[in-house]
């Protein structure tokens, strides 16, 4: 299916759930409302003419000093999919602000988001709601702050832990 | 001065100068200056001409510690664990910038230094190091065993 298809397809369907959508040299982009990112990730996946069965990547962004984007919500979680079937690719994106940064969690629907999810939560301190086991992936559990974010101090050191038994 | 204080004296030289030559080494290898302590190790540079040719794979039967490459902010109590687990008397030999001073790396995850949580006897700096500068180094501690200098 075209890009621009499914696009059209997820409007159709999800109406003001999608806050907007655009594509650059073929890379087709959503923006997702929080409320309905749930339903659209299991549309996109279930969907016979979408069936995106393989969640490529999910990360995050923190636009916490991007020019022009100082005022607006501080977080982007992305979605990168894929489907063997159809041969083609999406990418959508959550939209989350500093204070209750939450977004539903995606494992029900890809086994592989409890690891991009807890990695999410490890660097940047948004939380997945309806997550197994959300634990820290890569840092230790000592370990305070979250790095990726831009106001964590570039030089900031953590304090060393002990042997653990 | 009777014969004893003279045969002490002897006996620490002596036993200093064996233990320079039987260096069992346990290399703590983590990253890219791994390669080229290999390259040390092996039949070109050979350290098997200082004694030092033996690896064991197992800290309770070492002598020297050598921490080659990154050492990050988890893996610190696991090397602090090893350090502990060797048999004194013991030595440790930071290889590389890395475990010197954290190198290039200044950031979230990396130790900056080993010194931080382990006693350090040689420094060999490099990114890597070179293997004359590690041969360099490991003479510098056969020096340091034999003159029975310690600091654990």
């Amino acid at each position: 299916m075209d890009g621009q298809a499914i696009l059209l397809r997820l409007t159709a369907t999800f109406g003001s759930g999608i806050v907007e959508s655009h594509d650059h040299r073929g890379d087709h982009t959503a923006v997702v409302e929080r409320s309905a990112i749930r339903d659209v990730l299991a549309f996109c996946r279930d969907d016979p003419d979408l069936r995106f069965d393989v969640l490529m990547d999910l990360t995050a962004l923190d636009y916490l000093k991007y020019p022009g984007r100082e005022f607006g919500p501080r977080f982007e979680v992305v979605y990168h999919l894929y489907s063997l079937p159809h041969n083609h690719r999406l990418r959508l994106k959550v939209r989350v602000d500093d204070e209750g940064a939450v977004v539903p969690s995606a494992v029900s629907l890809w086994p592989i988001a409890n690891w991009f999810e807890r990695e999410v939560w490890d660097m940047f301190g948004i939380r997945f709601d309806g997550h197994p086991d959300l634990r820290r992936l890569l840092m230790y559990e000592e370990f305070q702050g979250h790095p990726l974010r831009k106001d964590y101090p570039v030089n900031k050191r953590q304090p060393l832990i002990g042997p653990k038994n | 001065m009777g014969l004893g204080p003279f045969f002490g004296a002897k006996l620490d030289e002596a036993i200093g100068w064996a233990r320079k030559y039987s260096i069992f080494q346990y290399p703590f290898v983590t990253a890219c200056c791994g390669m080229e302590y290999m390259a040390t190790a092996c039949s070109h540079y050979d350290v098997d001409r200082f004694g030092a040719g033996l690896v064991r794979f197992s800290p309770r039967q070492a002598d020297v510690l050598f921490v080659v490459g990154t050492i990050s902010h988890k893996l610190a109590p696991a090397l602090k664990r090893v350090y502990d687990q060797m048999c004194e008397p013991k030595w440790v030999v930071a290889f590389g910038v890395c475990t010197c001073t954290g190198g290039f790396y200044d950031n979230y995850a990396t130790v900056m230094g080993i010194d931080t949580l382990i006693p350090v006897d040689v420094y060999i700096p490099g990114c890597p190091p070179r293997p004359e500068s590690v041969l360099d180094g490991l003479m510098k501690l056969q020096e340091k065993i034999a003159a029975g200098a310690q600091r654990y």
